[in-house]
């Protein structure tokens, strides 16, 4: 884990956001009020102006810089949400364990410090029906060797996540003052979070 | 889309960039990170009030600074919420030794940056949290009920409060116990337009309404058929004094606001149709305010709110105020 791949990942999920804005813009809009996918393509490009300045840190501090920039960029509940995940994961980084220990103990961190910060858990039809299933799969297969397969699964996960926003009624954030009609709507926030997942993977299993 | 742009990205400084010069004598902007604060410190110890949200609701907020109401506004993007280093920049400008109050309009956005930049500063600090809209359900399986048109009820009156320099806790008391006696409804005709996304929010038929719509477009209660102006303010207000509960000859202040695509006009008619309905019930309106004051972009509608007055409620709401949007007896 390096300022280099790190940048990258983020490279990744800039892309995969920028080729499916116009869903989430409309699943935005569907059950919010259609800003996330503005916001989010605000932050991003923001934290990809850092990669000169912060090419020679540490992980931690790199995801630390990142998370502040995408603090005071996109704004809304995902600025504050996806910052605490970021910030949150600078936390626990640790140069005695290797990446993948490393990524599940982080990625723990951060959806525990998200989870507080939504007032949120599973179930709630919000991007943590996606990070915390692939923050517990990160932690079991942590020893795994090979990291396609890790890869494949987390991805997997993902997804499952994503889609299990469709069924439920949401009762956090924005969607929640629908009631029964947000059923049938996938959660914008969930799929932002899978799509930048994905992004991830991919990246290990091609 | 129609709208006065040159470049969607920088609609926003564009907007600050001209409400200052345009109120020189009353308002700053600080840019990146974005507020808007008094043109001249208040002289004596005060509580100092900050209050944010997404833009696309102006005036509320920037235009709701000023003696008499707020110290500083933290805007954010359209419809979305300010950053956390706007609420800390904010704090760090206008604080006046007797802390800081937050007023935060209920949407989860908000309160988590408002939370994030407050625990980012110093001082001495509380958090009022508007939610005067009766559309939505306050329960357990909801955020609870959103913050409206309310909301500027509450910064009048806790602003001319904290000007008399009242405590932190006496102010932040007060704004509770008004938020608690504010209701507020509100119906829509047509969609706004985010900037960004140059097209309407939501579909809406020529012939329907949203019954108790947001202040960002999104759906309240339900899709219905147009109906005339006294039939949708009579479901409004009964809406509005179910929650209430007015008890015989109360004494009310009405607040009929636009969305902005609605002339005056409709909303003085509005008005009329309100008060009768009130006065039928033995309500009495003694206290008034029409306009568009917190409005969603271009979209068309309007909103009823009510505040059941006390004394002190009256007494600081007559007093003197001078803001961009809101001036009197000065």
């Amino acid at each position: 884990m390096n300022s280099e791949n790190i940048f990258l990942a983020l490279k990744n999920i800039k892309k995969t956001i920028d080729i499916n804005k116009d869903e989430i813009e409309k699943l935005d809009q569907a059950i919010g009020d259609g800003d996330h996918i503005f916001n989010i393509q605000r932050g991003l490009n923001e934290a990809l102006k850092l990669e000169t300045e912060l090419s020679s840190l540490s992980p931690e501090e790199v995801f630390k810089k990142i998370g502040m920039k995408i603090m005071t960029t996109v704004g809304g509940s995902s600025g504050a949400l996806f910052a605490t995940l970021l910030m949150g994961m600078a936390k626990k980084y640790s140069k005695e364990l290797n990446d993948l220990e490393n990524l599940a103990a982080m990625f723990y961190e951060g959806v525990e410090a998200t989870k507080k910060r939504g007032k949120a858990d599973l179930g709630e039809k919000t991007m943590l029906d996606v990070l915390i299933p692939v923050s517990l799969s990160l932690n079991k297969l942590k020893n795994e060797k090979d990291i396609k397969k890790v890869a494949e699964k987390i991805k997997m996960v993902a997804e499952e996540g994503m889609l299990s926003t469709r069924d439920i009624m949401a009762t956090k954030g924005r969607a929640s003052f629908l009631g029964e009609r947000a059923i049938g709507h996938i959660d914008p926030g969930a799929r932002s979070s899978q799509l930048a997942i994905s992004a991830i993977c991919d990246e290990y299993i091609n | 889309m129609k709208k006065f742009v040159n470049n969607v990205e920088e609609i926003l400084t564009e907007s600050l960039s001209g409400f200052q010069k345009a109120h020189p004598d009353i308002i700053k902007v600080n840019f990146t990170p974005d507020f808007i604060f008094r043109a001249k410190k208040p002289a004596g110890d005060k509580v100092s009030l900050i209050s944010g949200g997404g833009s696309g609701h102006e005036p509320l907020h920037g235009g709701f600074v000023g003696h008499g109401m707020l110290d500083a506004a933290c805007p954010g993007q359209v419809f979305s919420a300010p950053t956390p280093d706007q609420m800390e920049a904010a704090a760090n400008e206008v604080h006046n030794g007797k802390g800081i109050l937050f007023i935060v309009k209920n949407y989860s956005g908000d309160i988590m940056n408002f939370e994030m930049g407050a625990d980012m500063i110093d001082y001495d600090h509380e958090t009022i949290l508007v939610n005067d809209d009766v559309a939505v359900e306050d329960s357990t399986f909801t955020t609870g009920r959103r913050g409206v048109a309310g909301t500027m009820i509450v910064e009048k009156t806790v602003g001319s409060l904290a000007e008399t320099g009242a405590s932190l806790e006496e102010c932040k008391l007060f704004g509770d116990h008004v938020n608690n006696v504010t209701a507020s409804m509100g119906v829509a005709f047509t969609s706004c337009t985010v900037p960004a996304a140059g097209k309407p929010t939501f579909e809406i038929g020529a012939e329907e309404m949203e019954f108790g719509v947001g202040i960002h477009g999104e759906p309240g209660r339900k899709r219905e058929k147009i109906k005339t102006a006294n039939e949708l303010t009579n479901d409004i207000i009964n809406s509005i004094l179910e929650d209430l509960k007015p008890d015989k000859n109360e004494e009310v202040l009405m607040h009929v606001n636009g969305f902005g695509g609605t002339p005056l006009m409709e909303l003085y008619l509005l008005f009329e149709v309100g008060q009768k309905i009130l006065e039928k019930k033995g309500i009495n309106v003694v206290r008034s305010l029409v306009g568009n004051y917190t409005t969603s972009l271009d979209m068309a509608g309007a909103s009823f709110s009510i505040t059941k007055l006390d004394e002190k409620i009256t007494q600081h709401w007559d007093s003197a105020v001078h803001t961009a949007a809101l001036r009197w007896k000065i």
